[in-house]
């Protein structure tokens, strides 16, 4: 099956503050109506029901666990026992952290929405997201999904650079920039492209934000020294980096090597099966279709939706390795090839994808 | 001046529910509160012009189906972002079993 996508020729300009964003706008791209499964508004209020059970279950083996592994790491410390119970303390709380952000985010974890607030900004905290940039920038990226010039949250564009991608396997970039964004906004000081999608009004919270974060980094910083020990780094701070391995795995996963400038997400999303312990840590977001075609739907009622929609979906991938035999030659040979993507087959039951409601090509 | 017109019947909207209106180009959302009363806003999210009555009730609040922005839909009050600008609400009545709003409010 082919279909049209409606992108730029290359070199593509992805930044926000570039002309992509103005030609998204004309065309049609952004904010544009995109695909949705049909399901009936009964069987859609039913999966949308938001409870605080699930999630309040969560996250106190969450927290429990990060409390468990952080403190026998702490226990250790010094010797070789220490590093099984920091590599889980770190994937807790690196990746664990993100996808708490995540949903969170949304507002669809709890039903109590102080509940959502409160773990939404521990796990901003953690992922180094300040919680109102963030809030904006995913918001845009749902409006906007991978649609090049609007989607702040491309993290691999054409041609791909993987030494990037390898670096942060560990946040090697990804947090240092994290942390260095994060003295820019307790300077009070933004970006172009963050102007663009964060109104004025909300601007004072990103700063007032930052300076309480800085805070508490600073904090760390001198028990180090005063311990002489980065010890105090390992249990706050330094997680971001060294557990951030498993959010990438997953993260990747999401929307690398495939469309972009559609509107229909299941085109430019995967859907993968997992494990259970790698769908804790992500709290289902292996359900990438589903979640972005119906952002209302909890986390916990994801597998739901995805049998409801399974006919109308490409198949799912089974495992890591099945999205990762696709990606990595993806990606490969975009490096030469740019205009290379993986095109989504959506299966004989499936509705077609729209045309695009838009007049220019190219 | 008021305009009164005929949006539903009272049975046509389940409790703790939502459903959308379009009247002569407008569109509005009309809703059945768990306490059994109904209301009326804008059928439009304030944030990205997103159909509300494709969101979801709970309580008092319509959260968005686009980024779950949540509004009060009986005051219209936006709850937090990216929902951040007030929704219109409009008057309300019940009349042999029809659900009337008075969209010149
Ligand atoms: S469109 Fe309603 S919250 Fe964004």
């Amino acid at each position: 099956m082919s279909f049209e996508t409606a992108s730029a020729p290359f070199p593509r300009n992805y930044s926000l503050e570039g002309p992509l964003n103005e030609r998204a706008k004309q065309i049609g791209l952004a904010n544009a109506d995109w695909y949705k499964s049909d399901i009936p508004r009964p069987r859609m209020k039913e999966l949308m029901q938001r409870s605080d059970g699930p999630a309040t279950r969560d996250t106190l083996i969450w927290i429990g666990a990060l409390i468990l592994t952080g403190g026998l790491g702490a226990w250790f410390w010094g010797t070789w026992w220490c590093v099984p119970f920091f590599i889980v303390y770190g994937v807790l709380y690196g990746s664990g952290g993100d996808s708490r952000w995540h949903e969170c985010g949304h507002g669809t974890a709890f039903r109590t929405q102080w509940k959502n607030d409160a773990v939404y900004q521990i796990a901003c905290f953690m992922t180094v997201r300040n919680p109102t940039i963030w809030r904006w920038s995913h918001s845009r990226h749902h409006t906007d999904t991978i649609i090049v010039g609007r989607d702040p949250e491309i993290i691999l564009m054409r041609p791909p650079e993987l030494a990037k991608a390898v670096l942060n396997i560990f946040g090697i970039l990804m947090v240092p920039q994290a942390w260095w964004a994060m003295l820019r906004y307790a300077s009070g000081r933004l970006t172009d492209g963050e102007k663009d999608f964060i109104p004025e009004p909300e601007r004072p919270r990103v700063f007032f934000v930052a300076r309480v974060w800085t805070a508490i980094y600073l904090a760390v910083l001198a028990a180090c020294v005063y311990l002489g020990s980065i010890l105090p780094a390992m249990l706050i701070g330094l997680p971001s980096m060294y557990g951030a391995w498993h959010m990438l795995m997953t993260g990747l996963t999401q929307h690398i090597g495939l469309a972009e400038d559609v509107l229909d997400h299941r085109l430019n999303c995967r859907t993968m099966y997992i494990n259970p312990f790698s769908r804790f840590v992500y709290w289902n977001m292996n359900y990438h279709i589903e979640h972005h075609m119906f952002p209302m739907v909890p986390y916990h009622r994801l597998p739901e939706l995805h049998q409801e929609i399974l006919p109308d979906c490409p198949p799912p991938y089974h495992g890591f390795w099945a999205c990762y035999k696709e990606i990595i030659p993806t990606l490969w040979r975009q490096r030469k090839d740019p205009e290379h993507f993986v095109r989504r087959q959506l299966p004989a039951t499936a509705r077609p994808t729209p045309p695009l409601p838009i007049a220019v090509k190219g | 001046m008021s305009e009164w017109v005929e949006a539903c019947a009272v049975g046509d909207i389940a409790e703790e529910d939502v459903m959308r209106f379009d009247h002569a180009g407008r569109t509005f959302a009309v809703y059945h509160s768990p306490d059994g009363k109904y209301y009326a806003t804008d059928g439009l999210c304030t944030h990205e012009k997103v159909h509300l009555a494709d969101g979801l009730v709970m309580d008092n609040i319509i959260e968005c189906p686009k980024h779950n922005g949540r509004f009060d839909y009986r005051t219209g009050a936006a709850k937090g972002a990216p929902a951040c600008v007030n929704l219109k609400v409009y008057p309300v009545k019940i009349e042999a079993g029809m659900v009337y709003i008075d969209i010149a409010a």
